[in-house]
């Protein structure tokens, strides 16, 4: 167990080592911050201060050399544009983008689940059908334009909901307050639409693939009720696999919230992370990414270990 | 005719939503290749367009309402529609292409040429796509070629694998075991042997993901990174109508959102039957 | 009174390429303590007829037509309720595969209870227990108690056989049903399940249904035999009629196949052809294109012919 954990952790530290010498070198190619930072009528010698000031005179080799000496020292350099450490900015609107990834994660789950269990046990029945047909338009809508519809429906038409922002905070969350949970509500039914119409679509598969087997069979042979069948036998083999899907689908909602926050104007890492890509503010972009790839890998790590308590089969 | 006769096509035509789908998007594909014929304006020719007609609502002249520049919404919308379906179709093709060939080699020839190729893919698919492609558009700024090689650089990891495991579970049979003893050459049994043998599983996989790729254009779109307004696809016209929605301008965004939905639904409609007819196990 | 009586059951699949009849016009009976075999080829329709007598036919199949009469209950008319009942509990059921019949997810142990608490209300969780340790015992698997906890991936497949055989006999039903139960396994202990299958059946007086496509195993065990072809029963009498005696081409043909205990190395005889499609059955009798004795007659399906207490379809038969 010991050896398998160190085995991941290594691979991890890898894969993060190569995102971070591939976007370090991007975003030394793609151009000089200073142009944008500073104002139009700087003079030259504004330039050549502040281009010193951030390190960016350098060449690549010396940048990213400091970069790895920086980060041995659990540092990822200060904001190009806020001048605080790029790791500070990241974490301090990190809580509101997972806020709404895991509520997102969850409302999907609990709607997904149960649809996708309901559409597979008669798939001709007209409620199957039209709940498949409402997962397709699930997947098949982009979330922004759920969005847009949302805000269409309940704020400009109806004026329920409040359109942007994040309302009244309590400690780390807004589900806490009313006033937040009224901020909530839309972008977490975004964010959520894709992901409950995906889930639902792979639970029903799992479980038609599932009542074919042979176990199955023999469990109604043995005189199983069928609800104990369907519900027990057939849907603790089909919910197994879904834990991989639900473990990859979380780093897809974390994506997604860039879309979310820029159309609920939400204070998270996706919004920062769009406007530091425009203003080719490396240290952040850096870092937002390697916090990101370090949450997948976090979750990719919990769902093998969780495998391995509800998965008989998988021992590692 | 044999095509008709083809079972597989005669089973696609008895689910009745496929056949709509397929009827919707070929249709929609009629409309975006002669877009001049199906519209009354071109919304690139800005000679065309007067600002004394902007945000008018729905009404005789312009069916569904124009935009600030007095632009036709109904005509940039069939414009439009051709530039995503455009993107969809042409990063689809280039990402089979690209995926397809590295996943024959790497499943062909294995070793350490199927090491470098899956350990990009692998690196790849531990981001999602969005992220990537967000980046690659951010700092390389818009434009539609630009767009398609995006989502292209994404998308060709699927395709890597999918052809890679059916070469895999492929090569064990017996066929290319006795070409094999025929005395073929490698690349006789890939594309005589092989290749037909991979088309199915590939044709599905990507009509699905020529819906995603669509929707990750306008998604990009949307965000300001994708294809400009001067050239609007429907994601652009969306965004674009999107700054105007608080002031109550919304069949500027309205419209072209149904018919991005319109399409990718017709396509998804399309791709799940197909699904369902290639996993004969899940048939009822 | 027969204990099961079987009539002219008919359990059609309705495919997109037209109606498959698995199972045409069968009749057979098994009386307590019986031993009843039905042999034919793979696709004759042998575990179709087993899951029929359950009711275990999965859309887009349907018993048609017939009567299963069952200690004075005609199955096909049960609710699925009242089948329910019945099921694991006075009829159960051996499938062919053992590494497959097993939930992979849920320990030996739950699987057996299961079959125990579902039954018997009022027998506790504890008594259920001890209940699967014993038949696990009297079915000769080592370690009993520990396999309990296990789960199936870490049996081999002859230790699952055992365990499926131990869940059927668990509630000492009337009629146990064993589809191919040796089929998936090694050749040595083939041998000794199917000695302990008729051990068992003995033991607990069940009536036991042995569907094989192997007919040197029905010769050895069985009271009466049943062969099946295309979906049809072509011949139904006593073990010894049946293989000292056979009538109808086929079954001649069947125990051509077994090997001669004084000419071992005689190499094994194959009947020539193989069965026809359900879907594309030939017109009059199935085994037409195969069967050395066939003429113009045989353009019409033969009729049921009863000589000596046994029953026969063939044109040639006299
Ligand atoms: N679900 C089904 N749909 C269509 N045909 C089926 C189905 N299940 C079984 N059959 C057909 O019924 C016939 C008999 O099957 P079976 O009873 O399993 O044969 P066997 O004698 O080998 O046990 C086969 O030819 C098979 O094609
Ligand atoms: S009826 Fe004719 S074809 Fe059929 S078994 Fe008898 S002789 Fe052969
Ligand atoms: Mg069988």
């Amino acid at each position: 167990m010991l050896k398998y954990i160190l085995n991941r952790l290594f691979h991890s530290v890898i894969v993060m080592f190569v995102i971070s010498f591939i976007v370090f070198f991007i975003m030394f190619k793609a151009g000089d911050p200073v142009q944008l930072l500073l104002p139009p009528d700087a003079t030259q010698q504004d330039v050549i201060e502040m281009r010193h000031a951030l390190g960016i005179d350098q060449s690549f080799i010396k940048q990213y050399e400091a970069f790895l000496k920086n980060v041995a020292k659990g540092n990822l350099g200060n904001s190009f544009v806020y001048g605080q450490p790029a790791l500070d900015v990241v974490f301090e609107r990190l809580p509101a983008t997972l806020e709404l990834s895991v509520l997102a994660m969850i409302f999907s789950i609990i709607f997904g689940v149960p649809l996708g269990i309901i559409a597979s046990i008669k798939p001709k029945a007209w409620y199957s059908k039209a709940i498949m047909f409402l997962s397709l338009s699930g997947i098949s809508v982009p979330v922004f334009w759920t969005g847009m519809v949302l805000v269409l429906i309940f704020s400009v038409l109806l004026g329920w909901l409040p359109s942007s922002g994040r309302g009244e905070v309590y400690l780390f969350t807004s589900a806490f307050t009313w006033d937040g949970i009224k901020h909530l509500i839309m972008p977490v039914l975004t964010l959520s639409f894709f992901q409950l119409a995906l889930i639902l679509r792979l639970t029903r598969t799992g479980m038609m693939e599932v009542m074919m087997q042979d176990y199955i069979k023999l469990a109604t042979a043995k005189g199983v009720p069928r609800r104990v069948v369907v519900y027990y036998h057939a849907l603790k083999n089909s919910l197994i696999p879904l834990i991989t899907v639900i473990g990859i689908q979380f780093g897809q909602l974390v994506a997604f919230t860039i879309v979310t926050e820029t159309i609920f104007a939400w204070p998270g890492t996706g919004k920062l992370i769009i406007d530091s890509i425009q203003n080719l503010d490396r240290p952040i972009v850096v870092a937002y990414l390697l916090v990101i790839s370090f949450i997948f890998v976090a979750i990719n790590f919990i769902v093998d270990i969780l495998y391995t308590f509800v998965d008989p089969r998988v021992r590692v | 005719m044999k095509f008709f006769k083809n079972e597989l096509v005669v089973e696609f035509f008895e689910d009745k939503l496929a056949v709509g789908g397929l009827i919707i998007f070929i249709f929609l594909c009629i409309l975006a290749l002669f877009p001049s014929l199906f519209s009354y304006q071109n919304p690139y020719d800005l000679t065309q367009l007067f600002l004394e007609n902007s945000f008018q609502p729905p009404n005789h002249t312009f069916w569904l309402g124009t935009d600030e520049q007095g632009r036709d919404i109904y005509s940039a919308m069939v414009y439009g529609l051709r530039i995503s379906l455009y993107v969809g179709l042409a990063s689809t093709v280039l990402s089979v292409v690209i995926g397809y060939t590295l996943g024959l080699i790497s499943g062909y020839y294995g070793g350490w040429v199927d090491t470098i190729i899956m350990r990009i893919a692998d690196i790849q698919l531990s981001f999602p796509a969005i992220l990537i492609a967000l980046i690659i558009m951010a700092l390389w700024g818009e434009g539609i070629g630009k767009i398609v090689i995006a989502i292209t650089i994404v998308n060709w990891v699927y395709y890597a694998r999918t052809a890679r495991g059916v070469v895999l579970s492929e090569k064990e049979k017996d066929y290319s075991q006795s070409a094999k003893a025929l005395g073929m050459s490698n690349l006789g049994i890939i594309f005589g042997e092989i290749l037909p043998n991979t088309t199915a599983p590939i044709i599905v996989i990507a009509t699905v993901r020529i819906a995603n790729a669509i929707i990750l254009e306008a998604t990009l779109s949307f965000l300001g990174l994708g294809v400009p307004i001067t050239e609007p696809s429907l994601g652009s016209l969306i965004a674009n109508g999107y700054q105007v929605l608080f002031s109550g301008y919304w069949w500027a965004s309205v419209f072209p959102g149904v018919l991005l939905m319109v399409l990718i639904i017709s396509i998804n409609l399309i791709g799940d039957r197909m699904r369902d007819i290639m996993n004969p196990r899940l048939k009822r | 009174m027969a204990l099961l009586e079987v009539k002219n059951l008919k359990t059609h699949f309705f495919t997109r390429n037209g109606v498959v009849k698995s199972v045409d016009g069968s009749s057979f009976s098994i009386e307590k303590g019986e031993i009843l075999g039905i042999v034919g080829e793979s696709g004759a329709g042998k575990s179709i007829t087993g899951f029929s007598i359950l009711g275990l036919i999965d859309s887009p199949g349907r018993i048609v037509e017939g009567e299963i009469n069952f200690d004075g209950k005609d199955l096909i008319k049960l609710s699925e309720n009242e089948l329910q009942k019945i099921r694991g509990d006075e009829i159960s059921m051996i499938f062919q595969d053992p590494q497959t019949s097993l939930n992979p997810v849920i320990t030996i142990g739950e699987q057996m209870m299961e079959a125990i608490l579902y039954h018997k209300k009022g027998v506790s969780k504890k008594a259920a227990y001890e209940a699967c340790v014993e038949i696990l015992k009297t079915v000769g698997l080592p370690a009993a108690r520990k396999r309990m906890k296990s789960y199936p991936h870490q049996l081999s497949g002859g230790m699952k056989q055992r365990v499926v055989i131990a869940m059927a006999l668990l509630n000492n039903p009337k009629l146990l049903i064993a589809d191919e139960p040796t089929t998936a396994l090694d050749v040595t202990i083939q041998a000794q399940i199917l000695y302990l299958m008729k051990k068992l059946s003995q033991e607990f007086h069940s009536a036991l249904i042995l569907i094989t496509h192997d007919i040197a195993v029905v010769s050895q065990l069985c009271d009466k035999i049943a062969v099946m072809y295309a979906g049809r029963i072509v011949e139904y009498g006593s073990k010894e009629d049946i293989i000292f005696n056979p009538l109808h081409p086929y079954t001649k043909g069947l125990i051509e196949c077994l090997p001669k205990l004084n000419d071992e190395k005689k190499r094994l005889y194959q009947i020539p052809g193989i069965m026809p499609s359900l879907l594309g059955l030939p017109q009059g009798c199935y085994f037409k294109n195969r069967c050395e004795f066939s003429d113009d007659e045989c353009d019409t399906y033969p009729l049921q012919q009863e000589i000596n207490g046994r029953i026969v379809f063939c044109h040639k038969v006299k």
